[in-house]
């Protein structure tokens, strides 16, 4: 019996199941009662379950993380939703020195079970600040758990146990997966917030993926196969903590790794990975770990320029190709009437 | 509230005394001269209430009765202390008594305090909550976000601003427009305020309590601006006169006008000695126990980052 509903719609189910469930948990950001709903994430909720619980917030994202914090310590669970990651910066103060230190700066005496969901920007002009992905950022931090929801199953699974959860969680979710669709369960359910998922099985080489990167990572996986290269394609979805555990027990399989990262490659997960892996793996490997990721500038508006921004299955496909010592270079997909900047044909901008 | 000032007073200078030890390796930033806004102001509140404070915290801990003992160790880094070493006298928190915590970061512990009063609005409960914050924080905009964000709400918090005229050694002349008083900013947030001297423990009392009413009645946020002068220097057991960062004549003005001497006519000669001589006993007694206390051992300590 398939169910079939997007990753905006498993993210309002996770919301609705955890208000439902706990009168402690309370939701607001900037637009989460509007009719949009922070792209229909949030519909629907305060007309269920009151101004009280479900409301929308001053243009104060400092002052309103620090709100969180202070009923979180108090026994509230609250979700501050943020339409993108660069408008939640101005509460950076907040998040490192306050949320992500006062379980320990305290000694463990209060708990701060609270939510911050931030959405990724891509696509159609977002530029320079309506598109940064600054996971690496989070993931520095003591303190906070991070993750990146890739399918709406884990979107819906890994949000109620990031409500449920008693440390302060970053949740962080693209733009562009908003509109994907898969069967996900009815009622509650947790995903594991410390797990990557191995989102299809391979032997030549491993892909980590990061967020929408990797919807991109499977497609790659397809070029590969055509070619009868077996690429495992591992969705990262937990970025701090780390599952070292799974990325070396497939490099192991694979001896070769490749992340892909939605973000810059210089100081960032791919980083990270890389690190983890000749750190830990080192005598598994075949070839060095490879990284792929944003150039080291800001996001270009302009969609000629955005275009050449993100990397695409073919150069990832190419890569790999690359690390098995092999010459097959991939051309570039057959865009049809899509262009770069939208996910797909029949999304339109403005997003 | 004269006693609960002299103790104040007298634990303060206990630490200037044992500082030169360098035994208490955390920075102090001592509350000597601005006891009575947290006196009067502790005075005010109910068991329920819930308090919140900033780098300048002893004074607001020992008044909300946190444990001396622990504020002590604390500062000796001792496992013993409030937060077990983790986080020193700018860190100090006592849930037991409501108080919350303090954070050093100016203006950061604002917002939390909202958030707290958030929750008995949500909730429902018969409480206030009350965040000390310095002049300084009124030029931070975390502070004007939280003071919207509690007129919005109607938020049962009480805002208490001491003002003492200088942020670190930078003057409230070269930060703030002289036409405009720290009132002005709260009240330009639709926010009730009371001002007050912050150096006459009684006039705080007062202040502190009609606020606390009329919160309490569902009144919403207020906002009280109390002058006081900090007698020593910003951070670290000295007199810091000789800088010439404040007139001589302006340091001689505060001093005559300290919180606990202006009081001294309440309470008799004999009756000071027998009180003073107590409060000795009582820091002796901590002093004893944060020193004997053992250090937090990094080979067994389970470092609370997470849940």
């Amino acid at each position: 019996m398939s169910r079939e509903i997007t990753y905006a719609e498993a993210l309002r189910e996770a919301l609705d199941y955890c208000l439902e469930q706990d009168p402690d948990v309370y939701v607001m950001g900037l637009g989460v009662p509007d009719p949009k709903g922070v792209f229909g994430s949030t519909v629907g909720l305060q007309d269920r379950y009151g101004p009280r619980r479900v409301f929308d917030i001053p243009l104060s994202e400092n002052a309103l993380t620090g709100v969180a914090l202070g009923s979180a310590i108090c026994g509230m669970r609250p979700v501050l939703v943020h339409q993108r990651v660069d408008f939640a910066l101005t509460s950076f103060e907040q998040l490192v020195n306050q949320v992500s230190k006062w379980h320990y700066m305290f000694n463990g005496q209060m708990a701060v079970p609270m939510v911050v969901r931030m959405v990724v920007g891509r696509g159609w002009g977002q530029g320079p600040q309506h598109s940064q992905s600054l996971q690496a950022l989070f993931a520095h931090i003591p303190g906070f758990r991070v993750i990146m929801p890739t399918t709406p199953h884990d979107a819906k699974g890994m949000l109620i146990a990031a409500i449920e959860d008693d440390n302060p969680v970053i949740c962080l979710e693209h733009r562009w997966l908003y509109g994907v669709r898969e069967h996900v369960p009815e009622g509650g359910y947790r995903v594991d917030l410390n797990t990557a998922s191995v989102v299809r099985p391979g032997t030549d080489v491993t892909l980590i993926g990061v967020s929408y990167m990797t919807v991109e990572c499977l497609a790659a996986s397809l070029l590969l196969e055509e070619v009868g290269i077996s690429a495992e394609v591992v969705d990262l979805r937990s970025i701090r903590p780390l599952d070292v555990e799974r990325i070396l027990e497939s490099v192991q399989r694979t001896g070769r790794v490749l992340t892909v990262d939605n973000a810059h490659v210089a100081g960032g997960m791919s980083a990270e990975i890389s690190a983890v892996v000749s750190e830990f793996g080192f005598d598994q490997l075949k070839v060095a770990p490879q990284r792929l990721g944003f150039p080291d500038y800001p996001t270009p508006t302009s969609p000629a320029l955005a275009d050449r921004y993100y990397p695409l299955p073919h150069e990832i496909a190419s890569k790999c190709a690359e690390m098995l010592g092999r010459s097959e270079i991939f051309k570039p997909p057959d865009l049809g009437d899509r262009r770069l900047d939208q996910p797909n044909a029949t999304y339109h901008g403005p997003f | 509230m004269i006693k609960d000032m002299l103790r104040i007073r007298m634990v303060e200078e206990a630490i200037v005394d044992l500082y030169p030890e360098q035994e208490m390796r955390c920075p102090v930033h001592l509350s000597i001269g601005q006891e009575a806004p947290a006196v009067g102001v502790c005075s005010a509140l109910g068991t329920d209430d819930w308090v919140l404070s900033n780098h300048r915290s002893h004074a607001h801990y020992l008044a909300r009765g946190g444990s001396l003992e622990r504020m002590l160790a604390e500062l000796y880094g001792k496992a013993t202390g409030c937060t077990g070493g983790l986080g020193g006298s700018m860190h100090l928190t006592d849930p037991e008594v409501g108080f919350i915590g303090s954070t050093p970061i100016v203006g950061s512990s604002v917002p939390i305090a909202v958030g707290a009063a958030l929750t008995a609005h949500l909730r429902g409960l018969d409480r206030i909550v009350v965040v000390f914050l310095g002049d300084a924080a009124m030029e931070t905009g975390v502070v004007h976000e939280s003071l919207n964000v509690a007129a919005v709400h109607n938020l049962p918090v009480l805002f208490c601003c001491e003002n003492n005229l200088y942020s670190v050694y930078s003057p409230l002349s070269v930060r703030q427009p002289a036409h405009r008083t720290l009132s002005d900013l709260a009240s330009g947030h639709g926010i009730r305020t009371i001002s007050g001297d912050g150096n006459d423990v009684e006039e705080v009392y007062e202040i502190a309590s009609e606020a606390h009413w009329g919160i309490s009645q569902g009144d919403g946020p207020i906002f009280i601006e109390l002058s006081t002068y900090r007698l020593r220097e910003h951070c670290g057991p000295n007199f810091d006169n000789d800088l010439g960062y404040r007139s001589e004549e302006e340091y001689m003005s505060w001093q005559m006008n300290d919180p606990i001497e202006r009081l001294a006519g309440k309470i008799s000669w004999n009756e000071r000695d027998t009180v003073t001589q107590d409060i000795r006993d009582e820091i002796e007694q901590a002093i004893a126990f944060a020193k004997a206390s053992e250090f937090p051992d990094p080979e067994i300590i389970t470092y609370p980052v997470y849940r």
